[in-house]
C-alpha cells in the first residue's frame, strides 16, 4: 500500500448532488478512491446508493459537483468534459460494471464466448481463435466450465451468470469496477461463492471497486472502507472495520444492530 | 389516357426533389443512412417502394430501364415494376444489362461489369445492419456516429461459434471507405466483392423504414471478416445446365419429385448473352428441360 499512497487517487468525487425534480437524489457526496482500494456504499433502499453509482458512472449528470478520474495517460480529467466517444471508450476498457440482475450487463441472445469477447471485438480484436482463448481463459479464472463457452447465458444458473458478467468486465483488464448488489438474489452458498471469487480477483488485479450494497457482510467481506448513505447524504465515512465495529451515528449503530448474530 | 393521369414518372415533382436531396446527402457520406419523407406508391411494403421512389426520382425521358428481381428479368416483382414505368413514365425497357441506364435490382448485382453511365437501384427492406442486436434506433444511430462497430463482429463471432464457420450467406455486412457499416440489402455475399470500387452508383431505398443509403462510383466496399476466418465468396459448385458458365451465381432448380435438380444461371441475361454467343449448340439442353 505503501507505493500506492503516494499516487494521486484513481477516482475522485466532489460535492456530488443530484435531484429529480423536489425528490432528492443524492446531497453533496465527496470522496477520493485510489488504486487497489474497494469502497462499500450502504444504506436503506433510497438512501441514494445507485443514484451515486450512476453518477460516478456519468449514466446521469450531476445538478451539482464532478466526477475526476485519472485516465491511463496518468491525467486526472472531468469526466462531463470528455466527449461521448471517449466516454464510451473509457467505459469499455477502463471500467466495468457489475449489475444486480445479470441480464442487465450480459447479451442473452448470444453464446457466452461472445458476452466475454465483446469487449475485446469493441476494442479492435479482429482474431477469432485469441478472442476465444481470451475467453476460454477467463471462464476459467471465474470457475466456469469452459466447455459451456458456446452455451446461451439462459442455460445458465444464477450464480454462473454472475460470474459471466463479471468475467465480461475484466476482460479488458479495467482499472475501476462499479458493483450493484452483485449479490443480490442469490442463495447463501452461491453469494459465499461468489464473493470469494471477488475478492481474490480484486486483489490479484488490484482493482479499485466502489460497491453498493445493503448487505453489510458482503461489506465487511470486501471492503476497506465503507461509506454509509442516509436519505441522500454521506452520515459516516471510515474504515470498514471501524465503522463496523466502532458505529458513530445513531443510524449506522441501528444498521449494524440488525445483523442477525450468527 | 395514361399521360395526363400522372405526373412523368408517378410522383410529383416536389416530391422528387425531395428525394434527390436525400439521395444527393447519401452521395456525399458513402454508407450512411439519409431519412427521406417515403411516399406511399401504389404496390405494398416489401415489394419495392424505396427503389421504386429512388428510380422514379431519377429517371429521364431518355433513360433505359432494366428491372430485376433475384437476377431474373420476367419474375413477378420485375414484371410488375417494369409495367409500372412503362405506364407511368413511357420509358424504353430493356434486359440487357449493358444497354440499360437505369438497373433496378431486388436482392443481385448483375454478372456484367457496369459502367460509369449506369445507376443500380437496389430494394431494400430493412436497412440497419445493427437492428437484430440492437433494437433501440436511438442507440444505433449513436453507433453510427461514433463508429462503435464491435457488436457487427460479435454476430459473426456467434456464427463461427456455432457452425464452424461465418454462416451469413446473404445481407452480409460491409463497411463502407472505411467508415459506416450498411447492410448492402439481401444480395448474396457472392455479389459483395461487386460493389467495391464499382464504375456505377450503386443507391439503395428502403420505403417502408424510409431510408436512402450510397455507394458512390469508384469507392471502396469491405466485407467484414475475422483474420484467422476471412470473407469469403460463396457459389452453389455447379455449371449452368442452359450455358455451361462456372462463374456466375447459380439457383438450384428442382425438376421432379425424385430427387432430380439443375443449376441455372441466377442472372438470365447474362445466360442469354452466352447463349446467344456460342450459337445453336446449347438448344438440345434447353429443349429437354421442362419450363
Amino acid at each position: 500500500m505503501t507505493d500506492t499512497l503516494q499516487e494521486e487517487p484513481l477516482l475522485i468525487a466532489e460535492g456530488l448532488s443530484k435531484s429529480y425534480g423536489r425528490q432528492l437524489g443524492c446531497r453533496d457526496v465527496s470522496f477520493e478512491l485510489y488504486e487497489g482500494e474497494v469502497m462499500a456504499v450502504v444504506g436503506e433502499s433510497g438512501s441514494g446508493k445507485t443514484t451515486l453509482l450512476n453518477l460516478l458512472s456519468t449514466q446521469i449528470a450531476p445538478t451539482a459537483g464532478r466526477v475526476l478520474y485519472r485516465m491511463r495517460d496518468g491525467v486526472t480529467r472531468d469526466l462531463a468534459a470528455l466527449g461521448e466517444a471517449e466516454r464510451r471508450l473509457l467505459a469499455r476498457t477502463d471500467w466495468g460494471f457489475v449489475h444486480q440482475d445479470p441480464a442487465m450487463g450480459l447479451r442473452m441472445g448470444v453464446s457466452a464466448g461472445a458476452n466475454v469477447g465483446e469487449r475485446l471485438m469493441a476494442v479492435g480484436w479482429r482474431h477469432y481463435g485469441r478472442i476465444r482463448g481470451s475467453a476460454t481463459n477467463w471462464l476459467h479464472r471465474v470457475e466456469i466450465d469452459p466447455a459451456r463457452i458456446d452455451d446461451m447465458p439462459v442455460t445458465y444458473s444464477g450464480g454462473m451468470r454472475q460470474r459471466l458478467q463479471v468475467a465480461r468486465n475484466l476482460v479488458t483488464q479495467p482499472r475501476l469496477i462499479l458493483m450493484d448488489e452483485p449479490t443480490g438474489g442469490l442463495d447463501v452458498s452461491v453469494q459465499a461463492r461468489l464473493l470469494d471469487l471477488l475478492r481474490g480477483l480484486t486483489a490479484d488485479l488490484k482493482l479499485s471497486v466502489v460497491l453498493v450494497t445493503h448487505d453489510l457482510a458482503v461489506a465487511r467481506l470486501l471492503s476497506h472502507r465503507i461509506t454509509v448513505m442516509r436519505q441522500g447524504e454521506v452520515i459516516e465515512a471510515g474504515l470498514t472495520d471501524r465503522v463496523l465495529d466502532d458505529p458513530q451515528e445513531p443510524y449506522t449503530q441501528l444498521l449494524v444492530a440488525s445483523i442477525l448474530p450468527p | 389516357m395514361n399521360a395526363p393521369v400522372y405526373n412523368f414518372a408517378y410522383l410529383d415533382e416536389q416530391t422528387k426533389r425531395m428525394i434527390r436531396r436525400a439521395i444527393l446527402k447519401a452521395v456525399a457520406i458513402p454508407g450512411y443512412q439519409v431519412p427521406f419523407a417515403s411516399r406511399e406508391m401504389p404496390m405494398p411494403y416489401g415489394w419495392g417502394t424505396g427503389g421504386v421512389q429512388v428510380t422514379a426520382s431519377i429517371l429521364g425521358p431518355d433513360d433505359v430501364l432494366k428491372v430485376i428481381d433475384q437476377g431474373s428479368d420476367d419474375t413477378t416483382n420485375a414484371v410488375s415494376i417494369r409495367n409500372f414505368f412503362i405506364k407511368t413514365a413511357g420509358v424504353r425497357t430493356t434486359t440487357s444489362t449493358g444497354e440499360a441506364t437505369v438497373i433496378q435490382t431486388r436482392h443481385r448485382i448483375p454478372e456484367a461489369a457496369l459502367g460509369e453511365h449506369q445507376i443500380l437501384v437496389f430494394q431494400v427492406p430493412i436497412p440497419e445492419p445493427l437492428r437484430f442486436l440492437e433494437p433501440r434506433e436511438t442507440e444505433t444511430r449513436r453507433m453510427h456516429a461514433l463508429a462503435d462497430y464491435g457488436l457487427m463482429h460479435v454476430k459473426l463471432y456467434e456464427d463461427i461459434a456455432r457452425h464452424g464457420h461465418i454462416a451469413t450467406t446473404y445481407a452480409y455486412p460491409v463497411k463502407v471507405d472505411s467508415r459506416y457499416v450498411m447492410d448492402p440489402s439481401p444480395t448474396p455475399k457472392f455479389d459483395n466483392p461487386k460493389m467495391s470500387n464499382c464504375a456505377a452508383l450503386q443507391l439503395f431505398g428502403a420505403g417502408r423504414e424510409k431510408r436512402v443509403y450510397a455507394i458512390p462510383p469508384h469507392t471502396g466496399v469491405e466485407s467484414l471478416d475475422f483474420e484467422d476466418h476471412p470473407f469469403e465468396r460463396y457459389r452453389l459448385d455447379g455449371t449452368c445446365a442452359f450455358c455451361g458458365a462456372n462463374d456466375s451465381f447459380l439457383d438450384e432448380v428442382i425438376t421432379d419429385d425424385r430427387g432430380g435438380r439443375m443449376f441455372v444461371c441466377s442472372d438470365t441475361d447474362y445466360c442469354e448473352t452466352r447463349r446467344s454467343q456460342s450459337g445453336a449448340a446449347e438448344t438440345m439442353a434447353e429443349a429437354s428441360v421442362p419450363r
